[in-house]
């Protein structure tokens, strides 16, 4: 039957979180086909056609896919998914938009964020911000299932010889229109897909003080990120923020300074593989998650920090 | 203009959920249950878009037990007009909610229905998106704005590394992220008042829908503990172990 993946892109480049997905596939087993949906999106389905186990890239190029409006990706995404055994995407806001609209189209359920593939049919994924590990089995005859992006290694970028197909469908529901988009370009990698991340938290005080860790982010090439309560408090805004209801990050170090380790901030962000905590309580939660704790005031500290990296 | 506001009871936020020993799922027994809320910033934007004179009612819904009229009180304390339980003892499922909603709209033919974009005990995040495409409805997901147009919507997004505007043709479904607004607290006199407010119940049952999940839990486990490490004197002693022991910079 084979296994969709609906690849994330913006019509130049085909996003990591996708290798994740094809990856989470590699799993499951079976014929893996990549569906890339944009306007002007070749590029991508050129990147998709190189990632190993991929058999087949199907191309839709059309204007009413240009800016992933949910109601023609998904139709035409139900449309193709019915032929195969599981459609899967990434777990981010773009597959979170348009994938249940999908499910609900086939008639199935979702079983979203999973974080393992235990078999074809039976899935590991967080429930309560993380505080617990649901396995669930799935009795639909399609599986669509979202993947978290952290849940496996991308498969590689290169490598595979995937062929291309162009899809002619042109889905549009026409209820819906693009007005614009105001997206942060940075110099800065992206906080997902970032090798060091430093977060601050509520005790950066205000947004301004956020500058304290751009020095740091320079010399690590880090991305930088947020708590919950400093985006809450206005200081930085929501794509920042890293946590249960923001972004799910496992950098190789991440860098908590002045967030005291909510339950669910530590729920984006417990599965990097060193962390380091800057906090003055040294009875804050986020030291019982932390490899390396430092007690201290971080407006001293990250200076400090800075000229010593 | 009518608004429909699916809410969701769950777990309160502030509670520290623990896992069954038996591992079937999560202790509920005596746990403080409060209305979702990213459910609850959906009901404030309803009400705030009657207040505001662009529509006349605000009607909020949930799909579950009996006990799920406490958090439809709750709705109509914060301002919604009537509320509507759709009974049922299921473990409820996205579809399935989605599906008794699609059997309601049928009835209430509102022109906007807002979610909260997940709750905190499934983290989905499908419900709305799900009953969008039952009913064919164009969807707003993840709102930081709305404004009410002339048969359409205007919607601000939070999308991964910014912001997306669209416009969406009325009946549409927006799903609420965190800063779409603050909700307001019930005040006495509004709780009072919530009492006296039309509360019906049906049946998933009467409205001919099948809430039968298709989706098995197999076990709830408790999350694997992450050691806490040691804790370091000063920002050399820091750096040094970050460079010799970790080896990550």
């Amino acid at each position: 039957m084979g296994i969709l993946v609906i690849a994330e892109h913006d019509n130049s480049e085909l996003k990591p979180a996708t290798r994740v997905a094809i990856s989470a596939a590699a799993k499951i087993g079976g014929d893996i086909d990549v569906l890339v949906a944009g306007a002007g999106c070749a590029a991508v389905g050129a990147a998709a056609a190189a990632v190993p186990g991929v058999r087949k890239v199907l191309v839709a190029d059309n204007a009413v896919y240009a800016h992933d409006l949910a109601e023609n990706l998904a139709l035409l995404a139900a449309d193709l998914g019915k032929g195969y055994s599981h459609v899967l995407t990434a777990h981010t806001t773009h597959g979170r938009n348009y994938l249940p609209r999908v499910a609900a189209l086939l008639g199935v359920a979702q079983i979203s964020d999973i974080v393992e593939v235990v078999s074809a049919d039976t899935f590991k994924r967080p429930i309560y911000a993380g505080n617990a590990i649901a396995t669930v089995q799935s009795t639909d005859t399609i599986k669509v299932v979202s993947v978290r992006g952290t849940a496996y290694d991308p498969a590689p970028a290169s490598g595979g010889s995937g062929t291309i197909e162009t899809v002619t469908a042109i889905h549009d529901a026409g209820t819906s229109r693009f007005i614009k988009e105001e997206v942060v370009k940075s110099e800065r990698p992206e906080l997902t897909a970032a090798r060091v991340v430093i977060s601050g938290g509520r005790g950066m005080q205000n947004g301004d003080n956020f500058k304290l860790l751009d020095g740091i982010a320079d010399k690590l090439g880090a991305a930088i990120g947020a708590s919950r309560a400093a985006v809450d408090a206005g200081f930085v805004p929501n794509d920042m923020q890293v946590g249960q209801t923001g972004k799910i990050v496992a950098p190789e170090l991440y860098v908590a300074v002045g967030i005291s380790g909510a339950i669910q901030h530590l729920a984006g962000m417990k599965d990097s593989k060193v962390i380091v905590a800057i906090n003055k309580d040294s009875d804050a939660p986020i030291f019982q998650v932390a490899d390396y704790g430092l007690v201290a005031d971080l407006f001293q500290a990250l200076p400090e920090l800075e000229a010593k990296l | 203009m009518k608004v429909l506001v699916p809410v969701k009871r769950v777990v309160d936020y502030n509670v520290k959920v623990r896992v069954k020993p038996d591992k079937t799922g999560v202790d509920l027994a005596n746990v403080k249950m409060s209305v979702n809320p990213f459910c609850e910033i959906a009901i404030e934007e309803a009400v705030r878009m009657k207040e505001a004179g662009k529509v006349t009612e605000v009607v909020a819904i949930a799909v579950g037990p009996t006990a799920c009229q406490e958090q439809l009180r709750t709705c109509l304390a914060l301002g919604a007009d009537r509320a509507i339980l759709v009974q049922t003892d299921h473990d409820v499922q996205p579809l399935g909610v989605a599906r008794a909603l699609q059997a309601l709209q049928a009835r209430e033919q509102a022109s906007i229905v807002i979610f909260g974009k997940q709750s905190i005990d499934g983290d989905n995040s499908q419900t709305g998106q799900m009953f969008a495409a039952l009913t064919g409805m164009p969807q707003a997901t993840f709102a930081s704005k709305v404004e009410v147009q002339d048969g359409a919507l205007q919607v601000t997004r939070e999308i991964d590394g910014g912001l997306q505007t669209i416009s969406v043709t009325l009946p549409a479904v927006v799903t609420t992220d965190l800063r779409l607004n603050e909700p307001r607290y019930a005040s006495l006199p509004n709780i009072m008042k919530a009492k006296k407010k039309p509360l019906d119940t049906v049946t998933a049952e009467e409205l001919g829908v099948d809430l039968a999940p298709t989706v098995k839990v197999l076990s709830v486990e408790p999350p694997a503990e992450r050691q806490g490490g040691i804790k370091v004197e000063n920002v050399d002693a820091l750096v040094d172990k970050l460079k010799n022991e970790a080896k990550v910079i």
